[in-house]
């Protein structure tokens, strides 16, 4: 009866985790979307340090993929998604979002044109409903597969000398463009993306090559700083580079329970997604109707002061009026920063006596703090070797 | 080709009626029949019982050749045994028969009492529905004059129809009658055109709705025009026509031209192409948002919330051509017969249906028209309403069949020898009022009218108020506020809407 005994082990375990369980000394694991994955493998300071400095892997297993193939594929996917997708050729990788009929958002996520007629959606949510119901009256079947791709994240400034190494020529790869290999038996598909606002490639084949590109990639890369990150450390980076994630930064508008919690694209800084001249899409006339009347909400980055991380920090006009609330806020070491990113009323957004209200605890008792935030612009870190091509030999 | 500014798909009573105001109000105005004659759902009815007053006046009906050859039709429901009820004046004002002394007086307060919340109820059909939100103009004057009229009925009836409002007709004939007949034929009554029994909750609300109506200044009486129902249809078209509106029969709509985010004109099956920046849709909304304008132009909720709109038709259309006249045991043929010997009986022939099955024994709605004028061929023609019929079985075929058969039956078992009259039977499933009329699950009211579907989230919500999603598009068949019947209430309604932009 061992079909009965699922409720032991209720996560799942990536194709990698023989070789993130090796490397686990921390043994400290989380659960992402019903998956075992590293927290943290040795040391967050070495690991963030590979980030900026060397090279760095991180096992994307659990992101939710669906393929989108058929005639009507990319007319489904304008209708669903903000960009205009017209403009993404084959080969190329869109980041873009979507929302519901009045304007909330779902999810962001990005969008891979394999062929004319078959694209990849990649994401932190579920949505295999919401897609299924968009599919009504286009000629377009959806499929599931996060399981039947394995993906590795491969960030910083080594990565791209880390695949020349493993036999992978990717110089003529650019930024938010994809490529496929051979690899043992199987096949890589290699896409110049990532999540740290570095230099990075995002690597997507089939379980059964997942381990060897684990090993190639540790063999290539043992003189070049290459070192396994867990979702701590990520989330450090993501955070400099200023990118959101779904159910942090924002409520995903099918799981939102209070109604004043729901969020748009353009109240969470992705106005810039929207195409407006590609016809219609689903949501459309709610966006424009906030957009001509102005939304409450904005989404800011922050600067302030102090090295205590705002983690959850209450914002203040004038240290008096409750304007915002942070959703994500790191001491940023490369830096030497206090950053974070914001919900912030929009009436608030320009900045100006912008105070955090940060709680930290300090020996079990906390340490209250009243300090002053400026806003910035985001990305709050960016380095000119992302967009570099070929990228360079560090 | 003249250019219209204006195109109204369905030439139905609620297609004219918007029509006719458009076109009076200086629109210049198309209409787009897919049949070779006006009228739609109309052809269906066998009586008039909600036509709009409003519609009836302005466009002058009478004038355009409508005329009731019965303004207030009495019932008799049927009892095998021949110990019939006899029903007369609007909703058996007066009985006579198979039928409880005790059960007089009941009745008598009853009947008041529904007659009073209808009436109360009924200001709510005259205007576009309510929303539910703040600063969108909702008629706040009207709503609460409607709220005030409620609550002056005194404490005692304002409790009473919140107590029954959304209850089943069955406990609420429970609670105060006793006779099987009388009790059958309100229930059948309440149930009739819907995809609900007798004992499914919110039956109630729907037989107010029905009960709103009248017919000459009669509340909740029963009118037959003169040449039928299709009279009616024939009068309205002809004083749409008059009003300067052009009506094309035989012109099926394929496709709601939509460019540019908004409306453009439509495309006929024959692929001709007409241009108009207004295109009013008079068939279902279903069938107009998934099949006439499609789902690329919509966003993705609002289609499948259309998708999942319910309509299902749960009643059977039957004519048979009769030798001569059936006799029901003396019953007097020019009324509205109905076959519902109880409430239960009514209940168990919604059972099967339910399990996509036929039952054994349909209630009916019978009406013999040559009874009260002889038809050209001399034969007498029996028209009936089967109620209830499945309209997905898994053979429709068989199912048809059957239905036929059971109804046969039930004629049989109440006017012994009426087998042998019939010279041609033809019976209409719902599947096949669908693909005559239209109507998505040969639903009579466009969509099921239940409370779940009603005032502001009739068709849907966000779209209740007649306009459309889509820029230039107007929704305004009985699919919409306030419901079906042969009433153009909500073709008007969409006109005025359309008016105040």
């Amino acid at each position: 009866m061992t079909a009965l005994r699922h409720f032991e082990t209720p996560l799942f375990k990536t194709p990698f985790h023989p070789r993130t369980e090796a490397a686990n000394k921390l043994w400290a694991w989380g659960n992402w979307g019903g998956y075992t994955t590293a927290l943290a493998y040795q040391d967050e300071a070495l690991e963030y340090s590979a980030i900026r400095n060397s090279a760095t892997v991180y096992d994307l297993c659990p992101m939710i993929k669906y393929r989108v193939e058929g005639p009507d594929a990319a007319a489904y996917l304008n209708r669903l998604t903000l960009r205009n997708v017209a403009k993404l050729t084959v080969g190329g990788v869109q980041y873009t979002a979507w929302v519901n009929d009045a304007g909330h958002l779902l999810d962001d996520g990005t969008l891979f044109r394999l062929a004319p007629e078959r694209f990849r959606i990649c994401c932190q949510e579920r949505h295999l409903n919401w897609l299924e119901d968009s599919a009504f009256g286009f000629d377009v079947t959806i499929t599931e597969e996060t399981e039947e791709i394995a993906a590795l994240s491969l960030q910083g400034p080594t990565s791209a000398e880390i695949l020349r190494l493993a036999g992978f020529a990717i110089d003529g790869l650019k930024p938010f463009r994809m490529a496929e290999f051979s690899l043992g038996k199987g096949r890589l598909m290699i896409s110049r993306t990532g999540f740290t606002g570095d230099l990075g490639y995002e690597l997507w084949t089939t379980p059964d090559q997942a381990l060897g590109l684990w090993d190639l990639l540790f063999q290539a890369g043992a003189l070049h700083g290459l070192r396994p990150i867990g979702s701590s450390t990520l989330n450090m980076a993501r955070l400099e580079a200023g990118l959101i994630i779904t159910g942090y930064d924002f409520t995903p508008a099918d799981t939102c329970v209070r109604e004043d919690r729901l969020r748009s694209p353009l109240e969470m800084g992705l106005g810039w997604m929207i195409d407006w001249d590609k016809g219609h899409f689903t949501g459309k006339a709610a966006l424009a109707a906030q957009r001509d009347h102005g939304t409450r909400w904005s989404f800011v980055g922050l600067e302030i002061e102090g090295n205590i991380s705002a983690e959850g920090a209450i914002l203040y006009h004038r240290q008096k009026t409750e304007v915002g609330v942070v959703t994500g806020a790191i001491w940023s070491p490369i830096l030497k920063k206090n950053i974070a990113m914001a919900q912030i009323l929009t009436k608030y957004a320009a900045g100006g006596d912008i105070w955090a209200e940060i709680y930290a605890l300090r020996e079990l008792h906390y340490e209250k703090l009243m300090m002053p935030a400026r806003v910035v612009d985001r990305p709050f870190f960016t380095h000119d070797r992302r967009r570099a091509t070929p990228p360079g030999r560090f | 080709m003249p250019s219209f500014d204006t195109i109204v798909i369905g030439a139905g009573p609620n297609g004219l009626a918007a029509a006719h105001r458009l076109a009076s109000k200086g629109a210049k105005v198309l209409v787009l029949e897919a049949a070779a004659t006006p009228g739609g759902g109309a052809g269906l009815a066998h009586l008039s019982y909600n036509l709009d007053a409003r519609v009836e006046k302005v466009m002058q009906l009478a004038a355009h050749g409508l005329a009731l050859a019965e303004p207030n039709l009495a019932t008799t429901a049927l009892s095998p045994d021949g110990n019939h009820l006899r029903l007369e004046g609007p909703v058996g004002e007066r009985l006579s028969g198979a039928v409880t002394d005790q059960d007089h007086a009941a009745w008598a307060a009853l009947r008041a009492r529904l007659l009073r919340f209808a009436a109360v109820l009924s200001p709510l059909n005259h205007m576009a529905p309510p929303r539910i939100a703040k600063g969108v103009g909702n008629p706040l004057v009207k709503l609460a004059m409607i709220g005030l009229r409620a609550r002056l009925m005194g404490a005692k009836d304002f409790r009473e129809l919140g107590r029954i409002l959304l209850t089943n007709v069955h406990d609420l004939l429970d609670d105060e009658l006793t006779s099987p007949l009388l009790k059958g034929a309100l229930a059948f009554e309440a149930a009739l055109g819907g995809w609900l029994g007798p004992r499914s909750p919110n039956t109630v609300l729907p037989w107010l709705v029905r009960l709103s109506g009248q017919v000459a200044g009669r509340q909740g009486a029963l009118g037959l025009p003169k040449g039928g129902m299709v009279a009616l249809g024939a009068a309205m078209a002809a004083s749409a026509t008059a009003a300067g509106v052009t009506l094309r029969c035989n012109a099926r709509v394929a496709r709601i031209i939509v460019e540019g985010e908004r409306v453009q004109g439509v495309t006929l099956t024959d692929g001709e192409e007409i241009r108009a920046a207004r295109v009013v849709s008079a068939i279902a909304p279903k069938t107009t948002l998934l099949t006439l304008v499609v789902a690329r132009h919509l966003d993705a909720g609002l289609v499948t919330r259309a998708r999942h709109l319910k309509a299902r038709g749960g009643a059977a259309k039957l004519h048979l051509t009769l030798r001569e006249a059936p006799d029901f045991r003396g019953a007097q043929l020019t009324d509205r017969l109905l076959i519902a010997g109880s409430e239960h009986d009514v209940e168990r022939s919604y059972n099967p249906v339910k399990y996509g099955r036929v039952p054994d024994r349909p209630g009916m709605e019978i009406m013999i028209p040559t009874a009260h004028e002889p038809h050209i061929d001399g034969k007498h023609h029996l028209s009936a309403i089967a109620q209830f019929a499945p309209h997905a079985p898994a053979d429709r075929d068989a199912a048809r069949a059957d239905m036929l058969a059971a109804c046969m039956a039930q004629l049989e078992a109440h006017a012994p020898g009426i087998g042998a009259l019939v010279e041609s039977a033809e019976i209409l499933m719902p599947y096949d009022i669908e693909t005559r009329y239209g109507l998505p699950g040969g639903q009579w009211h466009a969509g099921e009218l239940s409370v779940e579907q009603m005032l502001f989230l009739r068709p849907l919500q966000g779209i209740a108020q007649y306009r459309g999603p889509i820029p230039g598009l107007w929704l305004a068949s009985a699919g919409c506020h306030p419901g079906g019947g042969v009433s153009g209430s909500a073709g008007w309604n969409a006109a005025i809407a359309m008016e105040a932009e």
